[in-house]
């Protein structure tokens, strides 16, 4: 894999929470509109990685470079516009704000971005809709369900049109018909935009929506399709 | 699958010809394996011979595929049975991977490079099949998440196997 091909690319990544390493030595790279599945055992370092790659946390040391740029080397402040510029982010449990309508919620990175409010809240109804919960706009996040809950959450990620979505565990709260269709209307989306989507799971029938997967064991990475 | 039962359960709702016996078959139950003319025949002159069904009715112009066919009383109740029996669960008991897993220990090679590969090879397959179940209609859903809980099944054991790997090989090393 050349470096040019890749839109990221990580390369000997180590970060140790006190004593024991979370990341040690590990890889990973992705191409535009890919979706990579990234897998392994309960405390292996999936989330450390997304979370390295993503620039919510810096390693210890080694080098995640985003269309040739390194995160590592850069400010805080220019970390978090890249991260609100090109990045969209799902996590296991929503984390919407439970103070806003889901619209708002959905609107919220585009606000931030500095778009007017009408216009953030039409394209974020326009996402609610294409992830089938467009009559949720206007209710809280404690009225719905959990699996509507991260539709909103997925449209909430895509609403900006990020270059890379990074989805940690995003079914793992569902259960399998959610969970599948969360899947197929991210993946959908994705694909759609030629978003790139890194997919942190455990579960292989989640990971199944992948176009390939980047097994982490012990702080390192296996890129699969390198060793077939 | 007892092709026998099956089609005699499509014909409880409504006599049928021979090919029209075979196309919904392959539609609702064919998948990859569709059947062949011969098999349709073969399976109907053994449900004639037991008088579960009956020929209804030949249209011109010969040939087997021409012959209508009913179901009789006793095919229906041959049906009735078939549905009430419980299916036998396989018992998974004989088990390449376990095996393989194993002589990995006790020859000293990667049991983790093993399960890597494995699952790298039913992800592979899993892949195939979600994506089919992407284009599906709900039948073709249902039959893939059939395929895909078992391959998922054969993974989780194979990671619980591996988290279990240093007892397992301090056990076959005795
Ligand atoms: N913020 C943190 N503080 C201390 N230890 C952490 C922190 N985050 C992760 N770890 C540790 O790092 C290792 C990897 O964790 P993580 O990346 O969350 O794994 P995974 O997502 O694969 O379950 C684990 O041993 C975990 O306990
Ligand atoms: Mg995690």
């Amino acid at each position: 894999m050349s470096t040019t091909d890749n839109l990221m690319e990580a390369v000997d990544l180590h970060k140790a929470y006190g004593p024991t390493p979370a990341l040690d030595g590990a890889e990973f790279a992705i191409r535009a509109g890919e979706v990579v599945a990234v897998m392994g055992p309960s405390g292996s370092g999936k989330s450390t990685l997304l979370h390295c790659l993503a620039g919510i946390v810096r390693p210890d040391s080694g080098s995640v470079l985003y269309r040739g740029r390194d995160l590592t080397a850069m400010s805080d402040a220019e970390r978090s516009a890249l991260r609100r510029g090109e990045f969209g982010f799902v996590f296991q449990f929503g984390q919407l704000v439970p103070e806003l309508t889901c619209v708002e919620n959905v609107a919220l990175p585009l606000r931030l971005n500095g778009t007017r409010r009408k216009e953030a809240e039409a394209r974020a109804s326009e996402w609610l809709a294409r992830l089938e919960v467009g009559e949720l706009a206007g209710k809280r996040p404690g009225e719905i369900s959990g699996g509507q809950g991260q539709r909103v959450a997925v449209a909430r990620a895509l609403v900006t049109g990020p270059r890379v979505i990074f989805a940690d565990e995003p079914t793992g709260a569902l259960d399998s018909l959610n969970g599948e269709r969360v899947m197929r209307l991210l993946t959908d989306a994705a694909r759609d935009t030629d978003a790139a989507v890194v997919l942190v799971t455990h579960e292989t029938r989640v990971a199944a929506y992948s176009d390939r997967e980047v097994v982490v064991r012990d702080g390192k990475s296996r890129d699969m399709e390198r060793v077939a | 699958m007892s092709i026998g039962h099956t089609l005699l359960g499509l014909l409880e709702s409504g006599p049928r010809h021979g090919y029209d016996l075979k196309r919904a078959f392959d539609g609702k139950f064919g998948h990859d394996r569709p059947l062949h003319y011969g098999q349709v025949y073969s399976t109907m002159a053994r449900l004639l011979k037991h008088g579960l069904v009956e020929v209804d009715g030949i249209e011109p112009g010969g040939g087997p595929e021409r012959k209508r066919y009913a179901i009789t009383e006793a095919g229906i109740t041959d049906v009735e049975k078939w549905l009430a029996q419980p299916e036998k669960p396989e018992p998974y008991l004989q088990n390449t991977l376990y095996t393989k897993v194993v002589l990995a220990l006790l020859t000293g090679r990667s049991a983790a490079g093993l399960l890597d590969t494995q699952r790298s090879e039913h992800l592979r397959l899993m892949r195939e099949l979600t994506e089919r179940k992407r284009h599906g209609d709900l039948a073709d859903q249902l039959v893939c998440d059939h395929a895909l809980f078992h391959l998922e099944a054969d993974l989780r054991w194979l990671e619980l196997t591996a988290a279990r790997l240093d007892l397992l090989a301090a056990e076959v090393a005795e």
